[in-house]
């Protein structure tokens, strides 16, 4: 009798599995992102798929179970032994993670090997334990060179400008929250002052590790304006859970207002 | 207990009681203490302080009405005072000097440090407290090998104090809170009196033994400088800094 209860009970957890899935209950955030619909059609295969197996493999087990829950004696022999099953399903698994990586694969190529427009808005991103900050280059375009040893958050100098020698530096703008024009692309340039970290906007469908180190680039263009939230993905001590900023989309006139105000803020 | 061992041990208490405040009591002394006030000033103009923005902490930034904070390494009041500058007796104090009782305040504030330097004796206490929202950690960075230990601890909004102490003089052990990186203060530990400059400039160090001493200042941005001061019994004597605007 218990196993047939519990083969009931599993069937029913996989029906209202499946429900909140096909139904979209909980669903990923609105994408404001040019690259994000290849990113949830991948999500949505993978879901596809990964949803058809488990369904499956719910009801193989709840079958079994309503079949042979609560039986006595010696347990009966799986016709052929269990070897040919085991190797059935490592084949069957392997099969839909390679294919999986493979058509991935694309989606992800679509958004890293393509080449940044030329014509991009670059700013500059710091992560450091336990906040981001953002630079852009100022009227110049160009982008002061850093000096690690210079950075003193007391002094608010996060990234280690040196304003007194560099003209580059001189009109670098240096934010705590990152402002950009919507439809515009946008090259992301990150660096870490001290351990990985992430930068992660569900929205964007962008998350991209920090590695101290390196410089790496991220771009991407955003289609709806709003405000999101960036947090770090990537445990990096003890105050991740409180490391993230704001990512604000405008539009290009509340873009070039916001960025007259930073820029008189320095 | 017996009657007349009740009586012996309350008289016992009652004199331990005496005696350590009969230690403990500066005023015994104090008729014979001198004052020394002054005024700092900065020559020259104030170099200009990055407003500081809190949005990334929603219930720091909505401190102050919502106005961005101002940087601290130079606070400059009316007339050129000089803020935040810490007064103490580095040379001519002998003997045994008197540990300051009252503890000090330190607390953070709209995410900020109040107040932005703060000096103590070794064995003062000092109460650390949250009056935010949100939790800070105190995160002091003392030189290592100097007798003083780092230390970082977290602090929840409105959470219980904490009480610290340090052992060593040290100028000045810089504090941080990880979670907002522009928060920052200066803990000064030296041995007896001690002032720091308000808002418009001026200190004052009580409780100074008669004596002949050298008086130092110390400014984060603008380091030292000593003069000599001579205290005589229950009279103030004035000392007056200026730094230079670097």
């Amino acid at each position: 009798m218990a196993g047939k209860v519990f083969a009931v009970v599993v069937v029913l957890v996989t029906l209202v599995t499946a429900y909140c899935v096909v139904t979209h209950v909980w669903w990923m955030p609105v994408d404001i992102s040019v690259h994000g619909p290849k990113i949830d059609h991948q999500i949505e295969e993978t879901i596809l798929v990964a949803g058809l197996l488990f369904i499956a493999g719910q009801i193989v087990l709840a079958s079994f179970v309503f079949r042979y829950g609560g039986a006595t004696g010696k347990p009966k022999q799986i016709p052929g032994g269990a070897k040919p099953l085991v190797i059935f399903a490592f084949v069957l698994v392997g099969t839909e993670v390679l294919a999986l990586s493979f058509i991935g694969s694309k989606a992800w190529g679509a958004v890293y090997f393509e080449a940044p427009d030329p014509s991009s808005l670059r700013i500059d991103v710091q992560a450091g334990q336990f906040a981001y900050y953002f630079r852009y280059s100022g009227p110049d375009g160009k982008f002061g060179p850093l000096h690690p040893e210079l950075i003193n958050e007391g002094n608010q100098n996060y990234f280690g400008l040196d304003p007194d020698h560099d003209p580059d530096a001189k009109d670098d703008i240096v934010t705590a929250e990152i402002g950009i024009p919507v439809n515009k692309p946008i090259l992301l340039t990150l660096h870490s002052k001290d351990v990985g970290h992430s930068f992660y906007v569900r929205e964007l469908r962008v998350q991209q590790d920090f590695v101290p180190g390196l410089s790496i680039p991220v771009h991407f263009t955003a289609i709806q304006t709003g405000r999101y939230e960036i947090v770090c993905t990537q445990l990096c001590g003890l105050g991740h859970y409180n490391m993230k900023a704001y990512l604000s989309v405008l539009s290009q006139s509340d873009f070039d207002d916001w960025l007259k105000k930073q820029a008189a803020m320095q | 207990m017996k009657t007349h061992q009740r009586i012996g041990a309350t008289v016992f208490a009652l004199l331990l009681i005496v005696a350590g405040l009969l230690r403990s009591t500066p005023g015994v002394r104090a008729t014979a203490m001198g004052q020394v006030t002054g005024t700092v000033k900065l020559d020259g103009p104030a170099p200009h302080q990055k407003p500081i923005d809190m949005s990334k902490d929603p219930s720091c930034a909505q401190t102050r009405g919502g106005a961005p904070a101002s940087g601290e390494n130079v606070v400059v009041g009316t007339d050129g005072g000089l803020a935040n500058v810490v007064v103490y007796i580095s040379q001519g104090l002998n003997g045994d000097i008197p540990v300051a009782s009252k503890p000090v305040t330190f607390e953070q504030k709209g995410c900020q440090y109040v107040p932005h330097v703060v000096a103590v004796n070794p064995g003062q206490h000092m109460t650390i407290l949250n009056d935010d929202k949100t939790m800070h950690n105190i995160h002091p960075d003392p030189k290592p090998g100097g007798g003083n230990n780092a230390f970082n601890k977290s602090q929840l909004g409105g959470g219980p104090s904490l009480d610290v102490t340090w052992t060593a003089e040290e100028i000045a052990i810089p504090v941080k809170c990880n979670v907002h990186p522009w928060m920052h203060a200066f803990i000064v530990v030296v041995k007896g009196p001690n002032g720091v400059s308000g808002g418009n400039g001026s200190f004052k160090l009580e409780n100074v033994p008669p004596g002949t001493y050298t008086l130092t200042a110390w400014h984060e941005t603008y380091g030292t400088q000593s003069q000599k001061v001579t205290v005589a019994e229950g009279k103030p004597v004035t000392a007056d800094f200026t730094f230079k605007a670097k």
